[in-house]
């Protein structure tokens, strides 16, 4: 008797976290800035390294896992604040908290199309600014792997400090604050690993240890988030 | 007690302001009630306090004589709140906003087109809101008292905006309402009279 009712809640909850995704895309799709600022700045950012530094290709290769990951960091911290603060704003986000569906499920859609909005944008063009960044060929799948297990990491934890922050209008330092040490182990394996494959060293390691971490954001930054969001809306009604 | 809101006590600080100071009401099935007061007394607070949104420093509100907070799913399923912010997103289109709320709480989506024609925004429905006027995003947030049946409707500031048409629109819906034996609060600083049901009316002093 309770089988098929908790069969049909979770068909029920599946569809409605397609509805929140797909309708976050269409937001997205109508304010193109959203979704193309951070590619933007991240492309910039990574192709000044050259003009910075000289374009001599061994000191490029030496800093490319490390600038494309920073800069990807930095990319996916720029587009937090939009991900909550618009629903807050027009009183979707009350409605949300009241509909009685579990806020950690409906968390994690709205943090899946913030990844395919930042996170797969700079994932697919990543490999073309490794080349451009003189990182050895063999070396580009690592670090797509790598950033693909990192920039969903990174808008999980980034989704804790946005829901802390949902209540204050001005955001953006204070969420880097919060945000920022939690996603230093991530910079540091994820360029790690990039290292290691430019390197031919093995990788496995630090790829398993950043896919523990993806685990571990996964199961707790929805729950945090979805208190902190709670307690967000109920501060400011 | 089925389907009624209690509140017992509420009381809620505003930092050094105390806002709302030992409210009580109960509102059964069929009971209009209507909150009154200045602006600041905490009309809004109070609608927030009643469907578990606030915190609340003192007091208790029930719903079915269950605490709200330790019966949410029960409580979610019986409310429509529309509030001071109403959900709507100004990128998005009428249909595509109301179909959030129905995958949302429940609701007849196969409906949404005539609702939007009943409340002449016909023509609208394919342009985002935030090319509609005040008054017609309001319309289209309150086609959902007419896509969701439920039992307690709370409704914070309502007829803002609107012209003679909609509110003669939402005076019916609530006369509907209250006549299903649903349950109706709201706030407005306009006069409303409905024919069938006595209003009943909740003043809230402003805070000193």
């Amino acid at each position: 008797m309770s089988k098929p009712q908790s069969q049909n809640e979770s068909i029920g909850l599946i569809a409605l976290m397609l509805t929140i995704i797909r309708r976050d895309l269409l937001l997205a799709v109508r304010h193109a800035g959203q979704w193309l600022n951070p590619l933007f700045f991240f492309v910039i950012v990574v192709s000044l390294f050259p003009l910075g530094v000289g374009p001599g290709p061994n000191t490029l290769a030496i800093i490319a896992p490390g600038v494309l990951w920073v800069s990807a960091l930095l990319a996916t911290l720029l587009s937090l604040d939009s991900l909550f603060l618009r629903d807050r704003r027009d009183g979707t986000l009350e409605q949300l908290v009241l509909s009685g569906h579990p806020l950690s499920v409906i968390v994690i859609a709205k943090v899946l199309a913030h990844w395919l909005l930042s996170g797969l944008p700079l994932l697919l063009i990543s490999p073309l600014l490794g080349v451009f960044m003189q990182l050895p060929v063999t070396a580009l799948s690592t670090l797509m792997i790598s950033l693909f297990l990192g920039t969903l990491t990174l808008s999980l934890i980034g989704a804790i400090g946005a829901a802390l922050t949902v209540s204050l209008n001005q955001s953006g330092v204070l969420l880097s604050l919060l945000v920022l040490p939690l996603s230093v182990p991530v910079l540091i394996f994820g360029a790690g690993a990039v290292v290691a494959a430019a390197s031919m060293l093995p990788v496995l390691g630090h790829l398993s240890l950043l896919a523990a971490m993806f685990a571990l954001a996964l199961a707790l930054a929805p729950l945090a988030a979805a208190a902190a969001l709670r307690v967000g809306v109920s501060a400011g009604s | 007690m089925n389907n009624t809101l209690e509140a017992k006590g509420v009381t809620i600080w505003r930092g050094e302001t105390l806002l709302l100071d030992a409210v009580d009401l109960t509102v059964g099935p069929g009971e209009v009630l209507q909150l009154a007061g200045a602006n600041g007394s905490g009309k809004t607070t109070l609608l927030g306090a009643l469907c578990g949104l606030a915190e609340l420093d003192e007091g208790e509100v029930h719903w079915n004589g269950k605490l709200l907070h330790k019966d949410r799913a029960a409580f979610a399923d019986a409310l429509l709140y529309l509030g001071h912010r109403p959900g709507i997103s100004g990128g998005l289109t009428p249909v595509e906003n109301l179909e959030l709320f129905c995958a949302l709480n429940g609701g007849d989506a196969a409906n949404i087109e005539s609702v939007l024609d009943e409340l002449s925004l016909g023509l609208q429905s394919m342009l985002p809101c935030r090319v509609l006027s005040a008054g017609q995003q309001r319309r289209v947030a309150l086609a959902r008292l007419r896509l969701q049946q439920r039992k307690l409707w709370i409704l914070d500031e309502p007829l803002t905006s609107l012209d003679t048409a909609g509110l003669d629109w939402v005076r019916t819906r609530i006369a509907e309402q209250a006549a299903a034996n649903g349950s109706v609060i709201f706030t407005t600083h306009q006069v409303l009279n409905l024919d069938s049901v006595p209003i009943q009316t909740l003043h809230l002093e402003a805070s000193a």
